[in-house]
This record gives C-alpha cells, sequence and structure tokens, in this order.
C-alpha cells in the first residue's frame, strides 16, 4: 500500500513538472517577440531590449527554464504586472473563493445526482427516469455561462430571490454553484443509473434479495457500495472540468475567485499572473487526485493488495 | 487494404467483426439475431440518430445559406433599433427575435453565427481527432517508451483545465478563427489517444495481426492495413460525441471575447452582448444560448444513437 502511494505521489511530482514545462512555455506561443507581449501596443523598440534583458528572454530557452522553476519551488511565481505585487500572494488571496465555489458544486451536483440516478434505476421507465434523464440529458447540452446568465435572468431580476452577483453569505453561493455543478450533475446521474441498472442484475444483489434483505438495504447497502468507485474516479477526472467550469462561472456572477482573475489577467496582459495561476490550479487538481488515489485504498480493498 | 477501411462502416460483417474484436462477444451476438439489419438500416431506425441529425441538417443548410434566408445584414448597425424586444412574427422574419444593443437582427446574427459554431466544431474534432488517433496508434502498437511518453503527456495535459489552457493560448497566441481551432484541436487529443491505444492493445494480441507478421507484413502494413480499420468504430463514436463539447468550448471562449473576434457573429460573443441588458432586454441573451443549446442536444442525440448502433458496449 505504502508503494501504490509513493508510486502515485512520484507520478504527481512527474506531472507537476510537466505542467510547468507547459505553462512556462506559455509566453513563447506569442506570435513575435514575447517580450512585445509584456508591454502596451506601439511599446518603443528600446522599452522592448529593456525588458528582454532584464527577464532574461535573452536567454537560451533551458537557461530560462530553470530560472523559472527554480524560483517556482522557492515560492516565487513572478511579478503581476497589473497588480504590481507577488502572483503567488494573489493567487492565495482569490483561491479560497474558488475552491469554496467548486467545492459547494461538487456537493450540489452529488446530492442531486445520485439520488436521481438511483431512482432512475430502480423505478426504471417510469416518469422519474425520464424526468432524471430528461434534466441529465438537458444539462450536459448547456452551456455553463448561458445557464448561470438565465439562472440570473429568473432567480435574480424576475423573482429577486438571490442576489445576481458577489460573495457573501449562503444566498450568494447557490446561483453559481447550480450552475457550475450543473454538467457534473448530468453527468454523475447518467453514471449512477447505468451503474445501478448492472449491478441490480448481479447475483450478489439477487441473493441479498432472496435472503430478504428489504430493497433499500438492497439499493443503498448492496448497490450504492459498488458505484463509489466508479463514481470517484469520475469525479477524480471531472474535478478538472470544474476548475475550468469556475473560470466561467466566477466571470458570470463576478466572483472573486482565481478563475476571474485568470480572465481579467488575459484582458490585461498579465501574463506572469496568468501563468502562475494556471501552475496553482492545476497543482490543485493533480492535489485532489492524489487524495482519491489514496482514497481508493480504502474504497477498494483489491487495490490494498495489488 | 484502404477498401478494407473505407467499408468498414457501412457493410454488417465488417462492423459485426469490430465489434467481436473489441468485446470477444462476436458469435454471441450473431446468433442472438439471426437477420442482422446492415448499419444503415439500424441508423436509420434509431429515433435519436434520426432526430439528431435532421435537426444538425436543418442548422447546416442555415449556415450554408446564411446569406439566401437571414432577413437581414448580421453586421448592419442600427440605432433606432437598439434592443427592439421580439416581434414574434407579426411584423414579418425581421426583427422576429428582436434586436441586440446595437440595432442588429438577432435571428439574422443567430442563422450567421451557425457558421462559425459548426466550423470550430467540425474542425477542431477533425484534428484533435488525427493528432489522438495518430499518438493513441503510436502509443498502443509501440508500447515501451513510446507508450510511456505519450501517456505521461496525456496526464500532464488533463492536469491542466482544458478550458484554462485554452483561455490562456488564446489570450497569447491572439484571438482569431484559425488560433481558435488550433488551440481546440491541439487541447482536445487526449481522449481519443486513451481510447485508440486500448483498442489497439486489444487488436494487436488477435491471431490476425499476429498472422500478418508472420507472413512478413512490416509495421506500416500491419498499422495501416490490420490495425488502423479496426480503429474506425471507436473513433467515429468519440468525434461525434466530441463535437458539441468542441462547440461548448468555442462558445465558451467567444463569450470571453477570445474567439473570433466582433462583428462577426457568434453565438457565444451574441450571448456577451446581452449580458448588460438582462433587466430590459432578455431576449438578446436567452435566444442564441437556446438555439445553441438544441444544437449541442441535436449533436449529442446524434453521437448518442451512433454510439448504440456501432459501438453498443461502449459508454461513458
Amino acid at each position: 500500500m505504502v508503494a501504490y502511494v509513493l508510486r502515485r505521489l512520484l507520478l504527481s511530482v512527474l506531472v507537476l513538472f510537466g505542467v510547468s514545462v507547459v505553462v512556462f512555455s506559455l509566453i513563447h506561443f506569442a506570435p513575435g517577440d514575447p517580450a512585445r507581449l509584456l508591454l502596451p501596443d506601439g511599446a518603443l523598440e528600446e522599452d522592448v531590449a529593456f525588458v528582454r534583458k532584464a527577464l532574461g528572454l535573452d536567454q537560451p530557452l533551458y537557461v530560462q527554464y530553470k530560472v523559472f522553476i527554480t524560483h517556482a519551488l522557492q515560492g516565487d511565481l513572478g511579478q503581476s504586472l497589473y497588480y504590481k505585487q507577488p502572483a503567488l500572494g494573489i493567487i492565495l488571496e482569490h483561491l479560497p473563493a474558488t475552491i469554496e465555489l467548486t467545492f459547494a458544486a461538487l456537493v450540489f451536483s452529488l446530492l442531486v445526482a445520485v439520488p436521481m440516478g438511483i431512482l432512475s434505476a430502480v423505478r426504471r421507465d417510469t416518469v422519474w427516469d425520464y424526468l432524471g434523464m430528461g434534466l441529465a440529458t438537458i444539462g450536459q447540452a448547456t452551456p455553463v455561462y448561458w445557464l448561470g446568465l438565465m439562472l440570473i435572468l429568473f432567480f435574480a431580476v424576475q423573482l429577486r430571490w438571490m442576489p445576481a452577483s458577489g460573495r457573501g453569505g449562503v444566498e450568494y453561493l447557490i446561483l453559481p454553484a447550480i450552475t457550475l455543478g450543473a454538467p457534473l450533475m448530468a453527468l454523475v446521474t447518467r453514471l449512477v443509473r447505468s451503474g445501478m441498472l448492472d449491478l441490480l442484475g448481479e447475483d450478489y444483489i439477487r441473493t441479498a434479495r432472496a435472503k430478504g434483505v428489504a430493497e433499500w438495504g438492497v439499493v443503498l447497502r448492496h448497490a450504492l457500495r459498488n458505484i463509489m468507485i466508479p463514481l470517484v474516479t469520475v469525479v477524480g477526472l471531472q474535478f478538472g472540468a470544474l476548475l475550468g467550469g469556475a473560470v466561467i462561472t466566477e466571470t458570470v456572477f463576478a466572483w472573486p475567485g482565481v478563475g476571474r482573475l485568470v480572465v481579467d489577467a488575459i484582458t490585461a496582459r498579465d501574463y506572469p499572473l496568468v501563468q502562475a495561476a494556471t501552475l496553482l490550479v492545476s497543482g490543485y487538481f493533480v492535489l485532489i487526485n492524489l487524495v482519491l488515489d489514496v482514497l481508493y485504498v480504502y474504497l477498494d480493498p483489491r487495490v490494498r493488495y495489488s | 487494404m484502404r477498401n478494407t477501411a473505407a467499408g468498414a462502416e457501412p457493410t454488417a460483417p465488417k462492423s459485426a467483426e469490430n465489434e467481436g474484436v473489441r468485446l470477444g462477444t462476436h458469435e454471441m451476438r450473431s446468433e442472438r439475431r439471426p437477420a442482422r439489419a446492415t448499419t444503415a438500416q439500424r441508423l436509420w431506425r434509431s429515433r435519436r440518430v434520426v432526430f439528431g441529425g435532421t435537426v444538425l441538417l436543418i442548422i447546416c443548410l442555415a449556415a450554408i445559406f446564411a446569406n439566401q434566408i437571414a432577413p437581414a445584414d448580421p453586421e448592419m448597425v442600427s440605432m433606432n433599433d437598439r434592443l427592439v424586444a421580439p416581434t414574434w412574427f407579426s411584423h414579418g422574419w425581421k426583427f422576429c427575435l428582436g434586436a441586440d444593443p446595437l440595432g442588429r437582427d438577432v435571428l439574422s446574427r443567430i442563422i450567421f453565427g451557425a457558421r462559425i459554431s459548426l466550423l470550430v466544431g467540425v474542425t477542431a474534432v477533425g484534428l484533435s481527432g488525427t493528432v489522438g488517433i495518430l499518438l493513441g496508434l503510436l502509443a498502443g502498437y509501440y508500447g515501451g517508451k513510446v507508450d510511456e511518453t505519450i501517456m505521461r503527456l496525456a496526464d500532464i495535459q488533463l492536469a491542466i483545465p482544458t478550458i484554462l489552457l485554452a483561455i490562456a493560448l488564446v489570450g497569447v497566441m491572439g484571438p482569431n478563427l484559425r488560433n481558435l481551432i488550433v488551440v481546440l484541436g491541439i487541447t482536445g487529443w487526449v481522449i481519443y489517444a486513451r481510447t485508440i491505444r486500448g483498442v489497439v492493445l486489444s487488436v494487436r494480441a488477435m491471431q490476425f495481426v499476429e498472422a500478418a507478421t508472420a507472413l512478413g507484413a512490416g509495421d506500416r502494413r500491419t498499422l495501416l492495413g490490420h490495425i488502423l480499420p479496426n480503429l474506425w468504430t471507436p473513433a467515429i463514436v468519440i468525434a461525434s460525441q466530441q463535437v458539441g463539447f468542441m462547440i461548448i468550448m468555442e462558445s465558451a471562449l467567444s463569450f470571453l471575447g477570445l474567439g473570433v473576434q466582433p462583428p462577426t457573429p457568434t453565438w457565444g460573443g451574441m450571448i456577451a452582448d446581452g449580458r448588460g441588458y438582462l433587466v430590459t432586454a432578455w431576449h438578446v441573451t436567452t435566444m442564441p444560448g437556446l438555439v445553441l443549446m438544441t444544437t449541442v442536444l441535436a449533436v449529442n442525440f446524434f453521437g448518442d444513437g451512433l454510439r448504440d448502433v456501432l459501438d453498443p458496449k461502449f459508454r461513458l
């Protein structure tokens, strides 16, 4: 088991190293001189030359990367051009809001999707099934930002039940969490439903029924437990999509998180901040997956012995 | 050999073999259904394929003949008509879905916007599919270090949320149609590579591949002639399911101002245009969104139906 966790840890470090290379290369994707990218349009040639030299952009790429990664490992992710502060500090300020939003979305989607998926499977081909599958189908086809705007239109503008934007108490969290969680909810509903349908035909379920376990006991104790493993896998993989969705959701709801920070930074051409945020958000995602990998050990005893 | 590849989809025996290869259930399936319909017949019978396909066809035709059917010039600004409410056909087609903050006809902009969505959706899927299938093929066939390298690259790519990477890349490279397609194309390869690699691994172990190798077929011949034809079904299934995702991604980038630039109409851009007018002119945001959702629904229906017909076991 220790070997398994160590292997996962090593793999995570490797992935993070790769991510750092991608993030470092980012500004080199710019057409022309990356130094020009960091300056306003029509900057003088000597200013460009100065920036190029000051940031070491005249050095060979591997030297530049070495400097970048050495600084990053020491917690220096560069200076934000817009805020004129270390990028790391700014991002850490915004990170709690993003974590709050992504977890609220995750909790919302699971709380709705798991019961809905179970109900759809157990009451197959009834109105519950059609309702659940209909919601899932629409949820998968609806762009997150548009759903957000529609929710604002109905619940904030028309009904005035909820604030339209900003961060504060729980009432501020509800609409963004529903918006961000909707695609995941759709996916998990389908997953739980199809997983349940497969499981309910299994021998051990028939055995449980035969020995007189109540129907809800069969579903909750025997079937649901076995749904957990594919569920954790999907949640782990989809957490990245959730973080990506947060970028858009935060923009729609003016939610003060890292996602909105990135979009604003792109607009302000604050590329060091974009690089730092991409690195940290990816790091957060890798960390979540590492935690889930360890969680597997508890959910699935087979992992422990292999 | 090319013929086998091209013939893999429409004729029943070949497609049955494909499923057999993937699932090892070839005989079982043919026993259960002795008189199999051809793939084309089964597609035609699938309600989802027919429904999704019909809606898609209408949207495609609208995009192609936009010049002929749009009631107004989608880029013509008319400040007198700012935010005109939908007239619901009482005054003909123009402004039947209202006007945007610059007085442009919303319906016409939706019709022309379909061009960008469909173009980006299809080309980005084509690009990412080509890259992904190629890498998956190499990883699965050669194994060892090649496999290890490609799969680690996939892990790295997956660690960066797609939309975040796309935003950063488009932001750096400059927002235009070409960059949009390239960025969406290169960020979408992983799902193909992983799936195709798995299929290649199982196909490579089959006896007919072994036989080909024993008869002296080189790598190139084995890969292109014997393995590639078996990959079409999973590849088509993934591709059909990725189109909707790419259309949503394009619209999201356009919404953030990182797509095709104004005044060219895009659905995402139109939704962004209406953001500030939710209270006074809900139609500016709602209409393009409804069309966008319908399009993605149709694509997904079509893709799901296609999957059920071509490869019933391949889910999620």
